[in-house]
């Protein structure tokens, strides 16, 4: 079998459950075409012998009942890897080796899966387009030189590019959602609570969570269904029952009624954007479902309050990274000396500035007109969401302002690179799950995604009719190959 | 001069000052585990052997809260009488510090989980009541160790993330010996609930002290001085004692206090300024988001309510009542729980008011002596009541029992088996005591001839020769008789 990096997760595991392909031969796959793919800089940490002598290993003696068997898999750097360098993007982190493993990840080892490598990203996250990395910039495989999106570049990348059959990334306020509409792939964010933030480097605690990337909507609600789970080690875990959602999937979407979002028809949003979003509507209405107007009146607000809440719980939980006990360690005169050359060296300057950010918010004197503040806009913004929910099932709208940019392109104007995030983020505030699909491609031939946000814990029917809508729209991803040589 | 004798002021010419203090007491919280780790928290281990992934904070790690401290805090706040606050949410102190792993400390701001209640205080001339502004539950800290090394700090984890309860006093206090009649008593309402060991040397017990003074008869409060971190009741005394002086010093020189944070140098006897108000960190406060607010029911809290023993004053008060002691014996007695538990294990088979005698004066002054708690008496409280039943049952007379008992202290000895062994039994067959008491007279013609005619003192005597030769032994009841027949 030639063509095997091109095969879905589902036909790989056919594969292999049907003894035509052997994990070994999978693994070689697509630890080949990693190989022959640095340019895009998708790795950080390539563990490719080991994942080999694994995938031998599983071979020896096949577990084929369980739902991941000897699929090979890189994941974003921000999940600790037991023994295997994690460093969530950032110099200060770039010797650390965990001890241990994130619930997310033991999850997916416990069902087979065998870890590849792990994938580069935004510095602790704090991106949108895999440039704020220590570890250097992300090709998108659609065009050299264009973002990959982030913070989950390397993941969106990496699927994209086929250097990883599938993999996982972390979404605190679009980080899975925008990486996999810049790349043609598709990226849920479950509701919060789904999945455990155990061993996962936080960024801002109250919103982040992980989430599976996919080249299609089935493979990412298997992923899913893997990685979902009720973990005592994460208070804000949720313990409410999970579907099997690959085997409930269904495109069976009659009836559903879909919310259309008046105020995320933003000023200056591209041509194609808006019809990209009415193409959507006439898919959904293809399935069957009845499309509603509804309002989410707090949507403008939503940016904002997402840059109090997360560098404010950002600059508290980087406080860790002091050079006491494990990372990067600046010499200094003295203590403070030490940490003032150690944060400063460690960290880059997305960072430093968010740091700075969420400290200033915090502040005694600004914490009650900015954090406090931003605390009582998200309860409104959760709110307009309950509301709409008592009218529709879910709610449409485009997953970015915009497709991916140019590398560099927005580098010096945080502010612009902020506002990629004006549909995400709203989501992440309400704690709601939202996937995002490919539906089309811009002029210049870039793919562009739809978002679809469900209620809480209702993944289920955010992927069914994400299913619904991935049949009807028929996306072919423009993948040429161009930096391999 | 005051009225009062038991006031505590501080006189300077004319002016008299009155001492306002307030305590921020820091209790261990009696724990096998942490407050959010599994790490074990006993006292002495090696150091960094009781550290896990969460204290050390390493990256993606989680608090995740001990059900088992959060009991011990709501038991505490009901021992205190305290308003139990059933949500209450944990707060992240921002800080940098090299025995401070997360750069936080989690600890409760704005909502505690107990709210006000009150400490009753038994002073020599009565009753004083001091308001608990509330309790919260925070973690620790580690522990610098700077004099190990002349270049570096080293730094022990075992304390991180150790489970505490800051107990807020209001600002009731008055005087040093209030002070240490307050610790105390929330010493022993902890140490009765099982939720705070009490113990200073180990640091399970430290208090930040908050003092202030003012012209007595002023209703305002003057400017405070906080001294931090205090570890022993006596430090907290002289250190009141040399700031409140301070404060009053400045006063009469016509300057202002600062409000500052001291330190108390246990060395020269004085405090000295740590930081001002201006230098005061900005902590940064806010909710933790790793944890969701702290939801307790009712259920939950009744539960517990009846897993509170008898603590002090109710056992004071029935010590009182049906044993008919004074206030002075049954605020001593119920000091601790080991205390009135071996009083009443003392008291099941013997006399109550020797046994009370026996505890308070030769037992307490003997395990003083050797530095025993009660619970490490050599005497155990059975053989305690068995020395009193032979008192009570004439079979020694009290000034042998003294010698039996200092038997018993050097070993638990059945103090029947001492007094047959060292034949320190009493004298009391009539027909042996008059042939003692006839050679005394024999031995004595001529101080009984003076004794016949009249000089009656000479009783005394009589009395001490026949004891004396007895060993002491001799019952001195039928002594008396019989030398009065006999002379």
């Amino acid at each position: 079998m030639s063509d095997i990096t091109k095969q879905s997760l589902s036909e790989l595991i056919k594969n292999i459950k049907d003894k035509k392909l052997s994990s070994t031969e999978v693994t070689k796959a697509f630890v080949e075409r990693s190989e022959k793919s640095k340019e895009l800089n998708a790795y950080i940490t390539e563990d490719f012998s080991a994942a080999i002598d694994k995938a031998k290993r599983f071979d020896e003696k096949p577990n084929l009942d369980l739902k991941l068997p000897g699929i090979p898999m890189a994941v974003k750097d921000l999940f600790c890897t037991k023994n295997i360098k994690t460093t969530a993007g950032s110099k200060i982190l770039n010797n650390f080796i965990p001890t241990y493993e994130s619930t997310v990840t033991q999850n997916i080892w416990n069902e087979g899966a065998i870890l590849l490598g792990k994938l580069n990203c935004d510095e602790f996250a704090m991106g949108s387009s895999n440039e704020t990395s220590f570890f250097g910039n992300v090709q998108n495989p659609i065009d050299k030189d264009l973002v990959p999106g982030g913070s989950s570049g390397g993941s969106s990348s990496a699927v994209a590019a086929q250097l990883t059959p599938i993999t996982i990334g972390t979404d605190t306020g679009g980080s899975i959602r925008q990486p996999a509409s810049f790349t043609g792939t598709v990226g849920l964010k479950p509701t919060y609570g789904s999945c455990s933030r155990y061993g996962i480097v936080a960024f801002a605690s109250s919103l982040d969570q992980a989430g599976p990337m996919a080249q299609n909507v089935k493979d990412c609600a298997l992923l899913q269904e893997v990685i979902s789970s009720y973990d005592e080690k994460d208070s804000t875990s949720i313990d409410f029952k999970r579907n099997n959602y690959s085997k409930e999937l269904t495109n069976n979407i009659k009836g559903k009624k879909i919310g259309i979002p008046k105020e995320y028809r933003v000023d200056g949003m591209p041509k194609e954007i808006e019809d990209l979003w009415k193409k959507g509507i006439d898919y959904v209405k293809d399935c069957g479902a009845e499309i509603i107007d509804i309002s989410l009146p707090h949507t403008n607000y939503a940016l904002p309050t997402y840059y109090i809440v997360a560098p404010a719980e950002a600059s508290s939980n980087l406080a860790r990274y002091d050079g006491v006990k494990y990372g990067f360690r600046a010499d200094g005169e003295n203590l403070i000396d030490m940490y003032e050359k150690t944060r400063s060296e460690g960290f880059g300057a997305e960072v430093q500035r968010r740091i700075m950010i969420g400290t200033y918010v915090l502040s005694s004197g600004y914490y009650d007109a900015y954090y406090l503040k931003a605390q009582k806009v998200r309860k409104l913004i959760k709110n307009d969401f309950d509301e709409a929910y008592k009218k529709v099932d879910a709610i449409l709208t485009p997953s970015t302002p915009s497709s991916a940019f140019k590398i560099g392109e927005k580098t010096n104007d945080p502010v612009s690179m902020y506002l990629n995030d004006i549909f995400t983020v709203p989501v992440n505030l309400a704690g709601l799950p939202g996937i995002s699909i490919p539906a089309g491609h811009d002029a210049k031939g870039y793919p562009l995604g739809l978002q679809i946000i469900g209620k809480a814990f209702d993944e289920q029917n955010l992927l069914n009719i994400a299913y619904a809508m991935e049949e009807k729209i028929n996306f072919k991803n423009k993948i040429t190959d161009w930096w391999i040589k | 001069m005051s009225k009062d004798k038991s006031e505590y002021l501080i006189n300077r010419k004319d002016n008299q000052y009155e001492v306002v203090i307030g305590l921020e007491v820091h209790a261990q919280v009696t724990s096998e585990s942490k407050l959010f780790s599994t790490s074990s928290t006993k006292f002495g281990a090696e150091p960094n052997t009781q550290v896990s992934l969460v204290d050390a904070a390493l990256p993606g790690m989680l608090p995740v809260i001990n059900e088992y401290c959060v009991k011990q805090a709501i038991k505490t706040g009901i021992g205190l009488k305290a308003k139990i606050n059933k949500r209450s949410v944990f707060d992240r102190k921002n800080y940098f510090y090299a025995d401070l792993p997360q750069g936080y400390q989690i600890s409760q701001f704005k909502d505690p989980i107990v709210g006000e209640g009150k400490v009753i205080l038994d002073m020599p001339d009565g009753q004083k009541e001091v308001g608990i502004e509330r309790l919260h539950l925070e973690q620790d800290a580690g522990k610098s160790i700077h004099d190990l090394d002349p270049k570096n700090t080293f730094v022990d984890l075992n304390r991180s993330g150790v489970a505490l309860m800051e107990i807020v006093s209001k600002p009731d206090l008055r005087s040093p010996d209030e002070v240490n009649a307050y610790v105390k008593k929330l010493r022993s309402i902890m140490r009765y609930l099982g939720t705070c060991d009490g113990n200073m040397q180990e640091g399970s017990l430290r208090a930040d002290v908050n003092v202030s003074v003012r012209r007595k008869g002023t209703k305002e409060f003057g400017t405070r001085c906080e001294i931090k971190n205090v570890n022993s009741i006596k430090f907290m005394q002289m250190a009141i004692e040399y700031e409140a002086n301070r404060q009053v010093d400045l006063i009469e020189e016509g300057q202002s206090i600062d409000q500052e944070t001291r330190l108390f140098d246990t060395k020269k006897n004085e405090t000295r300024s740590m930081r001002s108000k201006e230098d005061a960190h900005d902590y940064r406060y806010f909710p933790d988001p790793d944890l969701l607010p702290l939801e307790v029911s009712d259920d939950f809290i009744e539960k517990l309510k009846l897993e509170i023993p008898e603590l002090p004053d109710e056992k004071k008060k029935r010590f009182i009542e049906k044993f008919k002691l004074s206030p002075y014996e049954a605020t001593i007695l119920v000091s601790d729980n080991e205390t009135s538990n071996y009083f009443e294990n003392v008291i099941k088979k013997s006399d109550v008011k020797l046994a009370t005698n026996w505890i308070i004066g030769e037992l307490f002054a003997a395990l003083n002596e050797k530095n025993l708690e009660i619970t490490e008496s050599p005497i155990s409280a059975g053989n305690l009541s068995k020395l009193i039943n032979l008192i009570k049952d004439g079979t020694i007379s009290g000034k042998i029992a003294k010698i039996v008992f200092e038997n018993m202290m050097e070993g638990d000895k059945d103090p029947k088996k001492i007094v047959e062994e060292k034949g320190l039994k009493q004298e009391s067959d009539p027909k042996a005591l008059e042939t003692l008491i006839d050679k005394v007279i024999d031995d004595n013609r001529e101080k009984a001839t003076e004794y016949k005619s009249g000089k009656v003192k000479l009783f005394g005597f009589f009395v001490g020769q026949v004891m004396k030769v007895s060993g002491g032994k001799a019952n001195p009841q039928l002594v008396n008789e019989i030398l009065k027949k006999k002379l």
